[in-house]
């Protein structure tokens, strides 16, 4: 019992993370029709940078654990927005009337180039910083086993059902938010009411990135350590969990973020710890052969 | 100086040269209308105003500024809206959102006073304001599409085919609405396969075949040239070539 509640709070809180991840993929699936594989990646960077901005923020002085992870927060997320900005310009622009394969080549490319950078610059040695937020909450003890609720975790899940709230909010109740969806329905008709649809799709992958930010520098604080490799694996179950969740469903991409998150904490403690990332593929494969428009996905209709 | 002019328009749609040096223009507070059998063009032709092909040749320009090369939304933004050919609305979006999508660029102060009059003049869409477009009917889609356009305050209205597929007692109001937007001092270019009706309210019109302007005249004089009538009216032979 004791065992089973604290795996379902590792697990919510795991879930947090990988459906923040899924929504940068499928607001950007949503938008134009492809997956962005170097979105894994734009969140490693935006996990590094986390380490870079804790330490340096710590040599400046700042001791409040609040500013500080305010601060970094802030400073991650607008760099991190910079860098969506940049990928969708330099690598996916410029191919938007090619054919439908070219886009995602280059995705797999500039992938390979961010870990690269960040391995070439940052070096290849997992980067560890210091506890910001220690200690837990012991909730209560069932046969000798004691479930904690660590203030990291209750950080990461306030921080995402907040999140997730003014999330909602921008794309359910304000203009941008429905130019947004507009675009994903019609693009030429979007731009037919005078909207700048290049605009609109730069603003998408910059929010994906920022959500991505967030998860980056929750992981940071949460786990300790970052470094260049983490954005593939990631990166891959934020996929599955997007595509879960049907691909293009942004609570889809909530939802399946839980339930891989839910998945890989249960598997790591009943089964194998070292078979829990086959246990996410098998559920990719396992969807799209039997429905490959997830949960809550609407069925692929071919667009005349 | 005309409100629209199209001069000397080429215009590709892949390897069909769909527009083969098409004259026209609209002057401030006409109805303009362009009749034409189905490829003739038509469709080409309002889509090519918005640099949707561009034009490969000629010019287009609006209120005297040259707008063939400016951006799709900067187009729009000069004050034109269009009804496309299959209305196009925002299938996922409520009634409510895409009238919304249309007064995205128009001011906000003129928000309440604009949908009150769509809702005047199509009293269906306030009482579906929020139902998902998607699930209204044909007729009722297409005065969402008329609607949408009009909450942009445009200058000059492009409707095409907005009969098309539509009972009679729809395409009788929306022609009516035709009528009356124009009265108000709105400039109408209007598409139409229903050659008969929009003759009847144009003033002035134009007829196309295969990408090109083949004849040209007042709604009343096109509607009783023997051409016309046999051509689109009365359904026969291509016009030929003057």
């Amino acid at each position: 019992m004791g065992q089973f509640i604290q795996q379902l709070i590792n697990g919510l809180t795991l879930g947090a993370v990988y459906g923040l991840i899924a929504l940068g993929y499928t607001m950007v699936y949503g938008i134009i029709g492809m997956i962005n594989f170097a979105h894994g990646d734009v969140y490693m960077v935006s996990a590094i940078m986390a380490v870079t901005f804790i330490t340096l923020l710590s040599a400046l002085g700042i001791s409040s654990v609040p500013l500080m992870l305010v601060l970094v927060l802030v400073i991650v997320i607008a760099l991190t927005s910079v860098y969506g900005w940049t990928v969708e310009r330099t690598a996916y622009r410029p191919l938007r009337n090619s054919t439908r394969l070219a886009p995602l080549i280059s995705a797999i490319g500039m992938s390979i180039f961010l870990q690269n950078m960040v391995q070439i610059t940052q070096g290849a040695r997992v980067k560890p910083v210091p506890t910001l937020l220690p200690g837990s909450l012991e909730l209560f003890t069932a046969n000798g086993f004691t479930v904690h609720l660590a203030y990291t975790q209750i950080l990461i899940v306030l921080v995402t059902v907040a999140l997730l709230i003014g999330f909602t909010a921008l794309i359910t109740r304000t203009s941008f938010g429905r130019q947004q969806r507009a675009c994903e329905q019609d693009r030429t008709m979007t731009a037919l009411l005078g909207i700048n649809v290049d605009r609109t799709i730069s603003l998408t992958f910059m929010l994906g990135a920022a959500l991505a930010a967030v998860a980056g520098v929750m992981v940071t604080v949460y786990y300790g350590v970052v470094d260049f490799s983490i954005g593939f694996v990631a990166g891959i179950k934020a996929f599955t969990a997007a595509v879960l969740g049907g691909i293009g469903s942004l609570p889809g991409a909530m939802l399946g973020g839980l339930i891989i998150g839910m998945i890989e904490s249960f598997w790591s403690a009943y089964l194998s710890p070292e078979y829990k990332d086959v246990a996410t593929f098998v559920i990719l494969i396992l969807v799209l052969m039997f429905r490959p428009s997830g949960l809550l996905g609407r069925p692929e209709v071919e667009k005349v | 100086m005309s409100m629209l002019t199209f001069a000397g328009v080429h215009a590709h749609y892949g390897a069909i040269h769909a527009l083969r040096g098409v004259d026209i223009h609209v002057e401030e507070g006409e109805i303009v209308t362009l009749i034409g059998a189905n490829g003739a063009g038509k469709s080409t032709l309002m889509m090519t105003l918005f640099g949707q092909p561009r034009a490969s040749q000629g010019s287009i320009s609006y209120q005297g500024r040259d707008i063939t090369r400016m951006a799709t939304h900067d187009i729009s933004r000069q004050g034109i809206a269009l009804v496309p050919e299959g209305r196009r609305i925002f299938p996922r979006m409520t009634v409510l959102e895409n009238l919304q999508m249309g007064a995205t660029f128009a001011k906000p102060e003129h928000f309440d006073g604009d949908i009150k009059r769509v809702f005047e003049l199509f009293p269906v869409l306030e009482a579906r304001q929020a139902q998902r477009a998607g699930t209204l009917s044909g007729g009722e889609q297409q005065m969402l599409a008329i609607g949408r356009a009009l909450m942009g305050r445009p200058t000059l209205l492009l409707l095409d085919e907005p009969s098309l597929g539509l009972a009679p007692l729809y395409i009788k109001l929306i022609f009516r609405t035709i009528e009356a937007l124009n009265k108000e001092g709105m400039t109408i270019l209007l598409v139409e396969q229903n050659a008969h009706h929009a003759l009847k309210v144009a003033h002035r019109g134009y007829v196309l075949q295969h990408g090109g302007i083949v004849l040209t005249g007042t709604g009343k004089e096109l509607l009783a040239s023997p051409e016309v009538r046999a051509a689109y009216l009365e359904g026969g032979a291509e016009i030929s070539h003057a």
